[in-house]
């Protein structure tokens, strides 16, 4: 460990302004286009995509997956995935995990449900009930892994056994049952479902099908689709502000810190606990409004829902580009890593492939985006 | 005479068994550069520590302009003008310079309801901030992690000037430069000065500390064996005072009774 002294003594005067760079005008412009693109995390996800649909265009063309049905089908089941992986990307960016998601979404769920069936809550009512007891949740699972040190992996891989009992137990004492339904005759008058569960742009798609663009269904003439589902929007919403809230704000310049180097923003001032804190409640949020889609969509909760959604979100969000160990990536390359998944998975249902397929496909792709991911990162870094 | 910008009287600091520092009195005039000196283990970081509120000492005072104060948390001594570079600098790689630069301290700026991030004026300040402290950059977009060590160190020192410290405390900023890296850090840390900025700099080096130090304390084991003007004492001499001094005289002759090859 000892350090021989310096025996040279530095010119003070010597070599005045080697370290700057004189001619830094030439030099970057010619890369910096080239290396700004390079440096963005949601490339490899924006290829993959190009990729994924050519593929299917190309293989499934005329099997209707690119019908006005098909590719909204493809975008709700992206759009759900998409508005947990949007809240993933950020907190990953922070640096944690959070596997509890996938049982806080059958808990919220159930949240929901008992409420509104066994005690005759109005169902906005238990809605603003799942999202506070899950917020409540993502604080505490916060506040361990900040207080704790422990690994958020573990804190949360603990919630999520805990939560999936929790739900499991508290569902059968109640009702004696695993699961509810029916809901929808507590919701179809609600104001609040069609926030959720509804279809907009209704206008323009009745439009688009009067122009030929849209086909009718033979039976009464009505287009095949009857608008956009609303999670679309919320999806694209969510992205769009997360995005904002990332690059454009003092709360992102904190995310990419939490997770870059956690000492090192804290010696600067910056409230790491409280970053993370409040990531862990968004996560937590995402996932009840996840559950609050699926349950008034479907009109039925269970326990048993959302399993696995915690895997899939960081799939989709490593796919977009976020790095697993944090301080980098971007919630535009969860929206296409969402896409992806969600497009793939319908993809192969109308090419007739065996679904049994699809997460061999899904688990290949996340992997050779890991590897394109990290060496267009690596690459670069360099290059600049 | 203005009292010291800050001052430790009979500081001593234990961890366990071991005892860090002891009795140590130590005081730093605003626009001078104290230089630490000491080998390692003497206690030089924990005495750092102890003025930026990392670290509470076991006995003895701080005093700030001449006042007793307690500090409770880094970001409080922070708030009061004492900045520290740390030998692990405070930034974050992946991140920006700009972004680096501001960051804990984030300029705003309105945006219809909202409040957000004045980006373009963090990136056009931080790129000017260096530049006129002879740092040139070629964006402040890119990556810290693109930076060499010295104009990692610059931009630390920088973003502490910048933000009105009055004391700024360096954690052996040169120790893993090159000489030319070097001397820029010395010309910012000179650069410091000039601006009634208090220094103290802790180095290994005593080439660097001779070159920009106006005083030198040297702790040995704990204890401090001496404050010296620059005026007062020779490099050779603050050489053998230091821990390593007689150490490399008994070296040079180790090695060049092995021979005239290892002996050059
Ligand atoms: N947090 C701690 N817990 C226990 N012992 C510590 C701690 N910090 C420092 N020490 C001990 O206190 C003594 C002084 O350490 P210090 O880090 O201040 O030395 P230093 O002069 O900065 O050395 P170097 O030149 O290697 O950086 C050492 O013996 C060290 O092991
Ligand atoms: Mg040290």
């Amino acid at each position: 460990m000892r350090r021989p002294p310096n025996i040279i003594i530095p010119s003070i005067q010597r070599d005045r302004g080697r370290m700057s760079v004189g001619t830094h005008d030439e030099r970057v412009r010619s890369v910096s286009v080239l290396s700004r693109l390079l440096g963005r995390p949601e490339l490899g996800a924006a290829a993959g995509a190009l990729l994924v649909v050519v593929f299917f265009a190309l293989v499934a063309g005329g099997s209707g997956l690119f019908s006005a049905k098909g590719i909204v089908n493809f975008l709700e089941v992206s759009a759900q995935l998409g508005i947990l992986a949007a809240a993933v990307s950020m907190l990953m960016i922070a640096g944690e995990f959070d596997l509890s998601i996938g049982s806080m979404i059958g808990f919220a769920g159930i949240l929901i449900a008992i409420p509104t069936i066994a005690w005759g809550w109005p169902i906005w009512v238990s809605i603003l009930l799942a999202f506070a007891v899950s917020m409540l949740v993502g604080y505490l699972n916060g506040l361990i892994v900040v207080k704790t040190g422990l690994p958020s992996f573990i804190v949360t891989l603990g919630s999520l056994f805990m939560l999936r009992g929790l739900t499991l137990g508290i569902t059968r004492v109640i009702t004696g049952r695993t699961q509810a339904s029916g809901i929808h005759e507590y919701s179809a008058h609600d104001w609040i479902a069609p926030i959720f569960a509804g279809q907009v742009f209704q206008g323009p798609i009745r439009w688009l099908a009067e122009m030929g663009w849209i086909d009718k269904r033979p039976s009464d003439g009505l287009p095949i689709i009857q608008g956009i589902p609303v999670s679309i929007l919320w999806w694209i919403g969510l992205t769009i502000v997360f995005t904002w809230i990332l690059m454009r704000t003092r709360f992102g310049n904190w995310i990419f810190a939490s997770g870059g180097d956690a000492n090192a923003a804290r010696n600067v001032g910056v409230p790491v606990a409280r970053t993370k804190i409040i990531l862990f409640m968004m996560t937590a949020a995402s996932a009840a409004l996840f559950a609050t889609i699926q349950v008034l969509v479907t009109g039925s909760a269970d326990t048993l829902r959302g399993n696995l959604k915690e895997f899939e979100a960081i799939i989709a969000v490593v796919i977009g580009g976020t790095l697993l160990t944090g301080g980098y990536g971007s919630a535009v390359g969860a929206m296409l890593g969402a896409f992806i998944f969600g497009f793939v998975q319908m993809g192969i249902f109308y090419t007739g492939i065996d679904t049994d397929w699809f997460k061999l496909f899904m688990g290949a792709m996340m992997v050779i985006a890991v590897l394109f991911n990290s060496y267009v990162r690596n690459h670069a870094m360099k290059s600049r | 005479m203005p009292p010291p910008a800050v001052e430790l009287k009979d500081v001593s600091k234990y961890f366990g068994k071991v005892i860090a520092l002891n009795n140590v009195t130590f005081d730093l005039r605003k626009g001078e550069v104290h230089c630490l000196l000491g080998d390692n283990g003497a206690g030089k970081s924990t005495l750092i520590k102890i003025l930026s509120g990392v670290h509470v000492p076991d006995s003895g005072e701080i005093l700030l302009e001449g006042r007793v104060v307690h500090f409770g948390s880094p970001k409080e001594t922070l708030d009061r003008g004492i900045a520290t570079v740390y030998q692990d600098l405070a930034l974050v790689p992946l991140m920006s310079v700009a972004r680096n630069f501001f960051l804990g301290r984030e300029p705003l700026k309105r945006w219809g309801p909202f409040t957000q991030f004045d980006l373009d004026y963090a990136n056009a300040t931080a790129y000017r901030e260096l530049n006129g402290m002879g740092i040139q950059l070629r964006d402040a977009e890119q990556p810290v992690g693109t930076l060499s060590g010295g104009e990692r160190q610059c931009l630390a020192i920088a973003r502490a000037i910048h933000f009105g410290a009055k004391v700024l405390i360096l954690d052996e900023p040169t120790s893993a430069l090159g000489v030319h890296q070097a001397s820029v850090v010395l010309k910012l840390i000179a650069q410091a000065r000039a601006r009634g900025i208090g220094v103290i700099f802790i180095s290994h080096n005593v080439h660097h500390a001779y070159a920009v130090g106006d005083r030198f304390t040297i702790l040995k084991r704990g204890r401090s064996i001496g404050t010296y003007p620059k005026g007062g004492i020779t490099r050779n001499e603050l050489l053998n005072l230091m821990a390593g001094g007689k150490e490399l005289v008994d070296l040079e002759k180790e090695l060049a009774a092995l021979g005239p090859a290892s002996a050059a």
